[in-house]
Protein backbone atom coordinates (compact mmCIF):
# COMPACT_ATOMS: atom_id res chain seq x y z
CA UNK A 1 0.00 0.00 0.00
CA UNK A 2 1.71 3.17 -1.17
CA UNK A 3 0.86 6.28 0.82
CA UNK A 4 1.58 9.92 0.21
CA UNK A 5 1.11 13.08 2.25
CA UNK A 6 0.21 16.11 0.12
CA UNK A 7 1.13 19.46 1.61
CA UNK A 8 -0.02 22.59 -0.23
CA UNK A 9 2.02 25.63 0.86
CA UNK A 10 2.06 29.27 -0.15
CA UNK A 11 4.69 31.46 1.53
CA UNK A 12 5.00 29.12 4.50
CA UNK A 13 8.78 29.04 5.02
CA UNK A 14 8.19 29.51 8.76
CA UNK A 15 5.94 26.47 9.12
CA UNK A 16 6.49 24.01 6.29
CA UNK A 17 9.71 22.52 7.70
CA UNK A 18 8.07 21.59 10.98
CA UNK A 19 5.02 20.16 9.18
CA UNK A 20 7.23 17.93 7.03
CA UNK A 21 9.24 16.79 10.09
CA UNK A 22 6.08 15.95 12.02
CA UNK A 23 4.62 13.94 9.14
CA UNK A 24 7.85 11.96 8.81
CA UNK A 25 7.91 11.44 12.58
CA UNK A 26 4.34 10.12 12.49
CA UNK A 27 5.06 7.60 9.75
CA UNK A 28 8.47 7.40 8.03
CA UNK A 29 6.98 5.25 5.23
CA UNK A 30 4.74 8.13 4.16
CA UNK A 31 6.12 9.96 1.11
CA UNK A 32 5.85 13.69 1.66
CA UNK A 33 5.07 15.91 -1.32
CA UNK A 34 5.00 19.67 -0.81
CA UNK A 35 3.20 21.61 -3.52
CA UNK A 36 4.72 25.08 -3.50
CA UNK A 37 2.00 27.33 -4.91
CA UNK A 38 4.28 29.97 -6.40
CA UNK A 39 5.72 31.22 -3.09
CA UNK A 40 7.94 34.30 -3.00
CA UNK A 41 9.80 33.07 0.06
CA UNK A 42 12.00 30.02 0.73
CA UNK A 43 9.10 27.54 1.11
CA UNK A 44 10.43 25.18 -1.60
CA UNK A 45 14.02 25.22 -0.30
CA UNK A 46 12.95 24.64 3.30
CA UNK A 47 10.66 21.76 2.29
CA UNK A 48 13.46 20.21 0.22
CA UNK A 49 15.99 20.55 3.08
CA UNK A 50 13.57 18.69 5.34
CA UNK A 51 13.42 15.80 2.90
CA UNK A 52 10.15 16.38 1.06
CA UNK A 53 9.60 15.99 -2.66
CA UNK A 54 8.79 19.50 -3.88
CA UNK A 55 6.46 20.24 -6.76
CA UNK A 56 6.98 23.89 -7.55
CA UNK A 57 4.25 25.72 -9.46
CA UNK A 58 5.55 28.53 -11.69
CA UNK A 59 2.94 30.95 -10.35
CA UNK A 60 0.20 31.05 -7.73
CA UNK A 61 -2.79 28.91 -8.72
CA UNK A 62 -4.75 29.29 -5.50
CA UNK A 63 -5.40 26.51 -3.02
CA UNK A 64 -7.68 24.53 -5.37
CA UNK A 65 -5.15 24.38 -8.20
CA UNK A 66 -2.31 23.61 -5.80
CA UNK A 67 -4.15 20.77 -4.09
CA UNK A 68 -5.25 19.30 -7.42
CA UNK A 69 -1.60 19.30 -8.52
CA UNK A 70 -0.97 17.07 -5.49
CA UNK A 71 -3.84 14.74 -6.41
CA UNK A 72 -2.55 14.51 -10.00
CA UNK A 73 0.89 13.61 -8.64
CA UNK A 74 -0.63 10.95 -6.38
CA UNK A 75 -2.77 9.55 -9.22
CA UNK A 76 0.01 9.46 -11.82
CA UNK A 77 2.49 7.90 -9.41
CA UNK A 78 0.04 5.17 -8.50
CA UNK A 79 -0.51 5.92 -4.83
CA UNK A 80 -3.28 3.96 -3.11
CA UNK A 81 -3.81 6.39 -0.28
CA UNK A 82 -3.28 10.12 0.13
CA UNK A 83 -3.59 12.45 3.06
CA UNK A 84 -3.80 16.19 2.69
CA UNK A 85 -2.25 18.42 5.33
CA UNK A 86 -2.01 22.18 5.02
CA UNK A 87 1.47 23.67 5.08
CA UNK A 88 0.59 26.38 7.60
CA UNK A 89 0.81 23.98 10.53
CA UNK A 90 -2.83 24.14 11.66
CA UNK A 91 -3.32 20.42 11.03
CA UNK A 92 -1.63 18.20 13.59
CA UNK A 93 0.12 15.24 11.88
CA UNK A 94 -0.04 13.24 15.13
CA UNK A 95 -3.81 13.03 14.49
CA UNK A 96 -3.34 11.43 11.07
CA UNK A 97 -4.45 8.11 12.60
CA UNK A 98 -7.95 9.45 13.05
CA UNK A 99 -8.53 10.40 9.43
CA UNK A 100 -6.60 7.42 8.03
CA UNK A 101 -8.48 4.76 9.98
CA UNK A 102 -11.86 4.82 8.15
CA UNK A 103 -10.17 4.86 4.74
CA UNK A 104 -7.69 2.09 5.58
CA UNK A 105 -10.54 -0.06 6.92
CA UNK A 106 -12.39 0.48 3.64
CA UNK A 107 -15.36 2.16 5.32
CA UNK A 108 -14.99 5.42 3.43
CA UNK A 109 -13.47 6.75 0.23
CA UNK A 110 -12.65 10.03 1.89
CA UNK A 111 -12.36 11.00 5.56
CA UNK A 112 -12.38 14.62 6.63
CA UNK A 113 -11.09 15.90 9.96
CA UNK A 114 -13.69 18.19 11.49
CA UNK A 115 -13.06 20.81 14.15
CA UNK A 116 -16.72 20.80 15.16
CA UNK A 117 -17.71 17.13 15.06
CA UNK A 118 -16.51 16.17 18.52
CA UNK A 119 -15.85 17.86 21.83
CA UNK A 120 -15.25 21.61 21.83
CA UNK A 121 -11.54 22.14 21.61
CA UNK A 122 -11.37 25.89 21.91
CA UNK A 123 -10.84 26.57 18.21
CA UNK A 124 -11.05 30.35 18.03
CA UNK A 125 -12.02 32.32 14.98
CA UNK A 126 -13.65 35.65 14.22
CA UNK A 127 -17.43 35.93 14.60
CA UNK A 128 -18.15 36.56 10.92
CA UNK A 129 -15.96 33.67 9.93
CA UNK A 130 -17.76 31.32 12.34
CA UNK A 131 -21.09 32.50 10.95
CA UNK A 132 -19.90 31.82 7.40
CA UNK A 133 -18.67 28.37 8.36
CA UNK A 134 -22.03 27.55 9.98
CA UNK A 135 -24.05 28.84 7.01
CA UNK A 136 -22.01 26.76 4.59
CA UNK A 137 -22.27 23.71 6.86
CA UNK A 138 -26.05 24.09 6.91
CA UNK A 139 -26.37 24.49 3.12
CA UNK A 140 -24.04 21.58 2.42
CA UNK A 141 -25.76 19.32 4.97
CA UNK A 142 -29.11 19.96 3.30
CA UNK A 143 -27.73 19.09 -0.12
CA UNK A 144 -25.75 15.96 0.74
CA UNK A 145 -28.45 14.70 3.09
CA UNK A 146 -26.28 14.07 6.13
CA UNK A 147 -24.83 16.27 8.83
CA UNK A 148 -21.60 17.96 7.76
CA UNK A 149 -20.05 20.13 10.47
CA UNK A 150 -16.83 21.38 8.90
CA UNK A 151 -17.02 22.18 5.20
CA UNK A 152 -13.76 24.09 5.04
CA UNK A 153 -11.42 21.49 6.49
CA UNK A 154 -8.46 20.54 4.32
CA UNK A 155 -7.34 17.77 6.68
CA UNK A 156 -8.38 14.75 4.66
CA UNK A 157 -7.51 11.17 3.81
CA UNK A 158 -8.47 9.71 0.43
CA UNK A 159 -8.33 6.31 -1.25
CA UNK A 160 -7.53 5.66 -4.90
CA UNK A 161 -11.10 6.29 -6.11
CA UNK A 162 -11.26 9.69 -4.44
CA UNK A 163 -7.74 10.59 -5.64
CA UNK A 164 -8.78 9.74 -9.20
CA UNK A 165 -11.94 11.85 -9.01
CA UNK A 166 -10.09 14.89 -7.69
CA UNK A 167 -7.15 14.43 -10.08
CA UNK A 168 -9.60 14.86 -12.95
CA UNK A 169 -12.02 17.38 -11.53
CA UNK A 170 -11.46 19.68 -8.58
CA UNK A 171 -13.06 23.04 -7.80
CA UNK A 172 -11.09 26.28 -8.09
CA UNK A 173 -10.09 28.89 -5.52
CA UNK A 174 -11.35 27.62 -2.13
CA UNK A 175 -12.41 24.11 -3.04
CA UNK A 176 -13.43 22.15 0.07
CA UNK A 177 -17.10 23.15 0.16
CA UNK A 178 -17.82 22.29 -3.46
CA UNK A 179 -15.64 19.18 -3.18
CA UNK A 180 -17.81 17.88 -0.33
CA UNK A 181 -20.88 18.12 -2.56
CA UNK A 182 -19.01 16.65 -5.55
CA UNK A 183 -18.03 13.62 -3.50
CA UNK A 184 -21.63 12.99 -2.51
CA UNK A 185 -22.97 13.46 -6.04
CA UNK A 186 -20.37 11.05 -7.40
CA UNK A 187 -21.58 8.56 -4.77
CA UNK A 188 -18.29 8.26 -2.98
CA UNK A 189 -18.52 7.42 0.71
CA UNK A 190 -17.33 10.17 2.96
CA UNK A 191 -17.10 10.47 6.75
CA UNK A 192 -16.19 13.19 9.18
CA UNK A 193 -13.96 12.44 12.12
CA UNK A 194 -13.38 14.80 15.03
CA UNK A 195 -9.93 16.37 15.19
CA UNK A 196 -8.55 19.41 16.92
CA UNK A 197 -6.69 22.05 14.97
CA UNK A 198 -3.95 24.36 16.10
CA UNK A 199 -3.55 28.07 15.69
CA UNK A 200 -1.38 28.70 12.67
CA UNK A 201 2.32 29.17 13.44
CA UNK A 202 4.31 32.07 11.97
CA UNK A 203 3.30 33.98 8.86
CA UNK A 204 -0.10 35.28 7.76
CA UNK A 205 -3.25 33.57 6.60
CA UNK A 206 -4.08 34.37 2.98
CA UNK A 207 -7.77 34.96 3.80
CA UNK A 208 -8.89 38.53 4.49
CA UNK A 209 -12.35 39.91 5.37
CA UNK A 210 -13.32 41.17 1.90
CA UNK A 211 -12.07 37.99 0.32
CA UNK A 212 -14.27 35.91 2.66
CA UNK A 213 -17.37 37.76 1.45
CA UNK A 214 -16.38 37.24 -2.18
CA UNK A 215 -15.62 33.62 -1.36
CA UNK A 216 -19.04 33.09 0.23
CA UNK A 217 -20.88 34.58 -2.77
CA UNK A 218 -18.78 32.61 -5.23
CA UNK A 219 -19.16 29.33 -3.37
CA UNK A 220 -22.94 29.72 -2.95
CA UNK A 221 -23.24 30.48 -6.68
CA UNK A 222 -21.12 27.44 -7.52
CA UNK A 223 -23.19 25.22 -5.23
CA UNK A 224 -26.46 26.49 -6.71
CA UNK A 225 -25.39 26.07 -10.32
CA UNK A 226 -23.76 22.72 -9.51
CA UNK A 227 -27.16 21.36 -8.48
CA UNK A 228 -28.24 21.53 -12.12
CA UNK A 229 -25.22 19.63 -13.39
CA UNK A 230 -25.36 15.99 -14.25
CA UNK A 231 -22.58 14.06 -12.63
CA UNK A 232 -20.97 10.92 -13.85
CA UNK A 233 -21.06 8.26 -11.19
CA UNK A 234 -17.83 6.30 -11.46
CA UNK A 235 -18.39 2.59 -11.94
CA UNK A 236 -17.36 0.16 -9.23
CA UNK A 237 -13.87 -1.19 -9.69
CA UNK A 238 -12.71 1.28 -12.31
CA UNK A 239 -9.65 2.12 -10.30
CA UNK B 1 -41.67 58.01 -17.17
CA UNK B 2 -40.04 55.09 -19.01
CA UNK B 3 -42.43 53.72 -21.70
CA UNK B 4 -44.02 50.42 -20.57
CA UNK B 5 -42.74 48.54 -23.64
CA UNK B 6 -39.16 49.61 -22.89
CA UNK B 7 -39.55 48.39 -19.30
CA UNK B 8 -40.92 45.01 -20.32
CA UNK B 9 -38.40 44.35 -23.09
CA UNK B 10 -35.53 45.59 -20.93
CA UNK B 11 -36.52 43.35 -18.02
CA UNK B 12 -36.85 40.29 -20.23
CA UNK B 13 -33.49 40.97 -21.92
CA UNK B 14 -31.72 41.45 -18.56
CA UNK B 15 -33.18 38.25 -17.12
CA UNK B 16 -32.22 36.43 -20.32
CA UNK B 17 -28.64 37.61 -19.75
CA UNK B 18 -28.72 36.18 -16.21
CA UNK B 19 -30.07 32.84 -17.47
CA UNK B 20 -27.49 32.62 -20.26
CA UNK B 21 -24.68 33.31 -17.77
CA UNK B 22 -26.02 30.65 -15.36
CA UNK B 23 -26.25 28.13 -18.20
CA UNK B 24 -22.66 28.92 -19.26
CA UNK B 25 -21.49 28.22 -15.71
CA UNK B 26 -23.49 25.02 -15.56
CA UNK B 27 -21.99 23.71 -18.79
CA UNK B 28 -18.55 24.71 -17.50
CA UNK B 29 -17.85 27.21 -20.25
CA UNK B 30 -17.67 30.08 -17.77
CA UNK B 31 -16.04 30.08 -14.36
CA UNK B 32 -17.92 31.49 -11.37
CA UNK B 33 -15.09 33.96 -10.82
CA UNK B 34 -15.69 35.63 -14.20
CA UNK B 35 -19.46 35.35 -14.05
CA UNK B 36 -20.13 37.41 -10.92
CA UNK B 37 -19.81 40.79 -12.64
CA UNK B 38 -22.09 39.67 -15.50
CA UNK B 39 -24.71 38.43 -13.05
CA UNK B 40 -24.55 41.71 -11.15
CA UNK B 41 -25.01 43.57 -14.46
CA UNK B 42 -28.06 41.50 -15.36
CA UNK B 43 -29.69 41.83 -11.94
CA UNK B 44 -29.14 45.60 -11.64
CA UNK B 45 -30.45 46.25 -15.16
CA UNK B 46 -33.47 44.01 -14.56
CA UNK B 47 -34.30 45.89 -11.38
CA UNK B 48 -33.92 49.29 -13.04
CA UNK B 49 -36.07 48.25 -16.02
CA UNK B 50 -38.84 46.76 -13.91
CA UNK B 51 -38.87 49.40 -11.18
CA UNK B 52 -39.98 52.38 -13.28
CA UNK B 53 -40.47 54.74 -10.35
CA UNK B 54 -36.89 54.13 -9.22
CA UNK B 55 -35.47 54.86 -12.66
CA UNK B 56 -37.49 58.10 -12.68
CA UNK B 57 -36.10 59.16 -9.31
CA UNK B 58 -32.52 58.43 -10.36
CA UNK B 59 -33.09 60.34 -13.62
CA UNK B 60 -34.25 63.30 -11.51
CA UNK B 61 -31.08 63.13 -9.34
CA UNK B 62 -28.74 63.24 -12.33
CA UNK B 63 -30.85 65.85 -14.17
CA UNK B 64 -32.22 63.82 -17.10
CA UNK B 65 -35.84 64.98 -16.90
CA UNK B 66 -36.64 64.74 -20.62
CA UNK B 67 -35.86 61.07 -21.16
CA UNK B 68 -35.59 58.82 -18.04
CA UNK B 69 -34.67 55.60 -19.94
CA UNK B 70 -31.28 57.24 -20.62
CA UNK B 71 -30.46 56.09 -17.07
CA UNK B 72 -30.69 52.50 -18.33
CA UNK B 73 -28.16 53.24 -21.07
CA UNK B 74 -25.84 55.00 -18.64
CA UNK B 75 -25.92 52.16 -16.10
CA UNK B 76 -25.59 49.53 -18.83
CA UNK B 77 -22.56 51.28 -20.31
CA UNK B 78 -21.01 51.70 -16.86
CA UNK B 79 -21.25 47.97 -16.20
CA UNK B 80 -19.91 47.08 -19.63
CA UNK B 81 -16.93 49.35 -18.97
CA UNK B 82 -16.39 47.64 -15.61
CA UNK B 83 -16.52 44.18 -17.19
CA UNK B 84 -14.11 45.23 -19.97
CA UNK B 85 -11.66 46.76 -17.52
CA UNK B 86 -11.82 43.63 -15.40
CA UNK B 87 -11.09 41.52 -18.48
CA UNK B 88 -8.15 43.72 -19.38
CA UNK B 89 -6.60 42.94 -15.99
CA UNK B 90 -7.37 39.26 -16.47
CA UNK B 91 -5.75 39.22 -19.92
CA UNK B 92 -2.70 41.01 -18.54
CA UNK B 93 -2.31 38.41 -15.83
CA UNK B 94 -2.81 35.57 -18.31
CA UNK B 95 -0.17 36.94 -20.67
CA UNK B 96 2.32 37.31 -17.79
CA UNK B 97 1.65 33.72 -16.78
CA UNK B 98 1.92 32.60 -20.39
CA UNK B 99 5.36 34.21 -20.70
CA UNK B 100 6.47 32.51 -17.50
CA UNK B 101 5.16 29.14 -18.69
CA UNK B 102 6.97 29.43 -22.04
CA UNK B 103 10.20 30.35 -20.26
CA UNK B 104 9.92 27.49 -17.79
CA UNK B 105 9.10 25.02 -20.56
CA UNK B 106 12.06 26.16 -22.68
CA UNK B 107 14.44 25.93 -19.70
CA UNK B 108 13.08 22.48 -18.89
CA UNK B 109 13.56 21.24 -22.47
CA UNK B 110 17.13 22.52 -22.51
CA UNK B 111 17.82 20.79 -19.23
CA UNK B 112 16.29 17.54 -20.48
CA UNK B 113 18.27 17.56 -23.72
CA UNK B 114 21.56 18.31 -21.93
CA UNK B 115 21.00 15.50 -19.40
CA UNK B 116 20.06 13.00 -22.11
CA UNK B 117 23.01 13.95 -24.35
CA UNK B 118 25.51 13.51 -21.52
CA UNK B 119 24.32 9.95 -21.01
Amino acid sequence: MRRVALVPAFNEEANVGRVVDEIRAFDPSLDVVVVDDGSYDRTAEVAHEHGATVVRLPFNLGIGGAVQTGFRFAFEHGYDLAVRIDGDGQHDPSQLDRILAPVVRGEADIAVGSRFAGERDGYRSSRSRRLGIRLLAWVVSRIVGRRVTDTTSGFQALNRRAIELFAHDYPHDYPEVEATIMVSRHRLRSVEVPVSMRERGGGRSSITALRSVYYMVKVLLAIFVGLFRRNVVPKEGTS
Amino acid sequence: MTPLAVSIIGTIASLALVLVVLELIRSRRLRERYALLWLLTGVVLAVLCAWRGGTNTIAGWVGIESYPPAVLFAVGILFILAVLLHYSTVISRLSDQNTLLAQRLALLETELSTTSSTR
